[in-house]
């Protein structure tokens, strides 16, 4: 008895506050309080979280350049090295660059030849779980890549790279001497090229499933030959998206860390892609952070405020890139 | 070969090569390929890369002479497709080979899932690499770590991701704020994880004693910035496919918006928005750059997320591979390095199975009255 009577004002007391009876009849009038409260409550709470993202996006601005401009304005004397901080990250910069542009020329044809198989070459019953074959390389973490690249891969290419520098070395980039480890940049371009397969991969294919199917009848029924219908029906559709997705991927092997940071024996730039040497900003900062201390501190956030921006500024690119040729891909 | 004869001048399939001739040329191509390679010393990589030179063009030039250029060009592009596809199967298999074969042996090492690695020195990994004693040392603080970590990261975003779709969805009305937050967070979905992680370590850095900035939550925070974009992207394709006659007829009935919301909008989409949730989880699960600048590294078990450094798996197994813990006998840290990795690779592949189960699961009856 005392304990309905407990439930009953419990009840009465919530219908009172904020949250009307779950099972409240329909004809609840429509001036409630209550519902009024919660209305205001609740939209008030889904504009802050929106807002909280944006303060939270400045902030991660704000904090990396305070912290950053120390570094970026110190002398080479403060910084303890020849050179001022632009002469430091130049060298990243550029092995960044090289690894990711390497790591984009070799995923772009693979990963568009793969994502025309599953959409187009395989059979049907196959290909969807051949896609998720593919997604399982996305789900790999990182770490796993970069243990696999040091240990097992890089161990694998040696031989390549013999081969390489004995009979190629007169272009500067097979130089003169090569790695016996297998540590080197070419080694961690290859393994960042497997990581950003899966991801031009899965965008590819989606645009390519979306191709009208009415183009490419009508490409089949002009006895155009699968290629041919594929070159004048599928690829015209997806140009921009396949130009985004290979965007997207840039910027993911840009931003890469542990696989770099792991496979490669970093040292100062050099020309030659099979032997030591040569580093990029994540691994810098990975590798050096934890022991890293007032001016070399603020230097490695710098330098992860230049990787911020070369990752934002081709972010943006994919997105207009996507955004200009809209109106032309036939997608709408 | 009568049979052959008689059904290449059969009118229907004159012109076109018989459906074994991929086969026989493959053969060919390996044929002669050995040949080569017997003439300047065999090996497997070499063999299949020369077999390959070699199948490309000959089928090219079969096809090409028998069906036609069109036709020749046809099956030179199938080729190369086809061969895309066994190209990016090679590091999936060798990858999940590797961590079979050198994590199973880690993993099945007594106490490797129990014990932490206080009482791993560099002593006991000398006297295993020696074969005197036993690999000491295990995950157990960093599975733990992992964990509370990552829960930290998904009490954090979920929340603010959940609320800003729900705002993009349903409040907006497309102005200003909801495409200012559209774009930041596809600007957030590129952000490089270790500059993640060195905003977390600024933020806490500046807002807390530096000296104790160094904490599970520091990497909580990190991997925030990470896990918000996701979700509210994954979050917001679900609210969005919720037919608006379900709203309407809600709003028909009286009831309120927030309560529509709740009840009618949330439970329609939560299948997506669970999976979206978990998929989230494992991709930060695995996040190893952003940890290692904001919750350092540590030996022991850490439950207090407030307190201390504190350890994850991806962590422990950069450490292991990057900083043995016996500088002369690698041996015991690369197999720990292995087990650890095989136990995140399997909890990440839990997650994804684990996503399309809820998937599935909280998924609205399609039967309805």
């Amino acid at each position: 008895m005392s304990q309905t009577e407990t439930r009953g004002s419990a009840v009465a007391q919530t219908t009172d506050t904020e949250q009307p009876p779950v099972d409240a009849p329909a004809g609840v009038p429509l001036d409630n309080r209550s519902g009024r409260f919660g209305d205001r409550l609740f939209s008030g709470i889904s504009l802050a979280a929106g807002i909280v993202i944006l303060v939270v996006l400045a902030g991660v601005a704000a904090f990396l350049i305070r912290d950053a401009i120390p570094a970026v304005v110190a002398s080479p004397e403060e910084l303890d090295r020849d050179t001022s901080f632009w002469g430091y990250v130049g060298p990243l910069v550029a092995g960044s660059v090289v690894a990711s542009l390497i790591a984009i020329l070799v995923a772009t044809p693979v990963g568009v030849g793969i994502a025309l198989f599953i959409s187009h070459y395989a059979p049907k019953r196959l290909a969807q779980p051949l896609g998720y074959v593919i997604d399982l390389l996305a789900a790999i973490p990182s770490v796993v890549y970069g243990a696999w690249g040091a240990l097992v891969f890089g161990a694998a290419l040696v031989p390549g790279y013999a081969w390489l520098s004995e009979h190629l070395s007169f272009i500067p980039i097979f130089g003169p001497t090569h790695s016996t480890t297998g540590r080197t940049l070419l080694t961690a371009a290859l393994v960042l090229a497997v990581m950003v397969l899966p991801i031009i991969t899965s965008l590819c294919r989606e645009l390519f499933l979306q191709t009208p199917k009415l183009h490419e009848e009508a490409a089949l029924a002009l006895g155009a030959t699968r290629w041919e219908m594929i070159k004048a029906a599928v690829f015209p559709f997806a140009r921009a998206g396949i130009v985004s997705a290979v965007m997207l991927g840039l910027g993911r092997a840009l931003g890469e860390t542990m696989a770099v940071a792991l496979v490669l024996s970093p040292g100062p730039l050099t020309a030659s892609l099979i032997s030591t040497g040569n580093s990029t900003i994540p691994a810098e900062i990975a590798l050096g952070f934890s022991e890293a201390f007032g001016i070399r501190r603020s230097e490695l956030i710098a330098a992860g405020l230049v990787l911020f921006v070369i990752t934002l500024v081709v972010n943006v690119l994919a997105r207009l890139v996507v955004a200009r040729y809209k109106d032309f891909s036939g997608a709408n | 070969m009568s049979a052959v004869a008689t059904l290449q001048k059969s009118s229907l399939t004159a012109g076109r090569l018989p459906r074994w001739t991929p086969w026989a040329v493959g053969a060919g191509a390996l044929a002669v390929s050995a040949g080569i390679m017997s003439l300047i010393g065999f090996n497997l990589p070499g063999w299949i890369v020369i077999a390959w030179l070699l199948f490309v063009p000959s089928m090219f030039v079969a096809a090409r002479t028998v069906e036609g250029h069109q036709a020749g060009v046809d099956r030179f592009w199938t080729v190369l497709v086809c061969s895309a596809f066994v190209l990016a199967l090679l590091p999936l298999v060798s990858v999940i080979v590797t961590l079979l074969v050198n994590g199973l042996p880690g993993l099945l090492d007594p106490g490797f899932l129990a014990s932490t690695m206080q009482y791993a020195t560099s002593q006991t990994d000398q006297a295993a690499a020696a074969g005197e004693g036993p690999v000491y040392g295990g995950i157990l603080h960093a599975l733990v770590g992992s964990v509370l970590v990552t829960l930290a990261a998904t009490v954090i975003s979920v929340p603010i991701g959940l609320f800003t779709s729900i705002y993009l969805v349903e409040y907006s009305q497309d102005g200003w704020l909801s495409r200012a937050i559209t774009f930041f967070v596809d600007v957030m979905t590129g952000i490089p994880s270790i500059v993640a992680g060195l905003f977390g370590a600024a933020l806490l850095f500046s807002l807390v004693d530096p000296q104790d900035s160094l904490m599970g939550f520091t990497a909580a925070v990190a991997l925030s910035v990470l896990m918000i974009p996701v979700v509210v992207r994954s979050t917001v394709e679900m609210l969005r496919v919720v037919p608006n006659e379900l709203r309407e007829a809600s709003y028909a009935l009286g009831v309120r918006k927030w309560r529509t919301i709740v009840q009618v909008v949330i439970p329609t989409a939560i299948s997506g928005i669970a999976s979206g949730v978990t998929l989230a989880i494992a991709r930060v699960i695995g996040e190893t750059a952003p940890i290692l600048v904001t919750a350092g590294v540590a030996v022991r078990l850490n439950t207090n997320l407030f307190n201390d450094w504190m350890m994850t798996l991806p962590v422990f197994i950069f450490r292991q591979l990057q900083n043995p813990t016996s500088p002369t006998a690698v041996g015991p840290s690369i197999e720990r390095a292995w087990g650890a990795a095989l136990v995140l690779v399997l909890l990440v592949m839990a997650l994804n199975l684990a996503a399309r189960l809820i998937a599935r699961a909280f998924a609205p009856k399609q039967t309805g009255r």
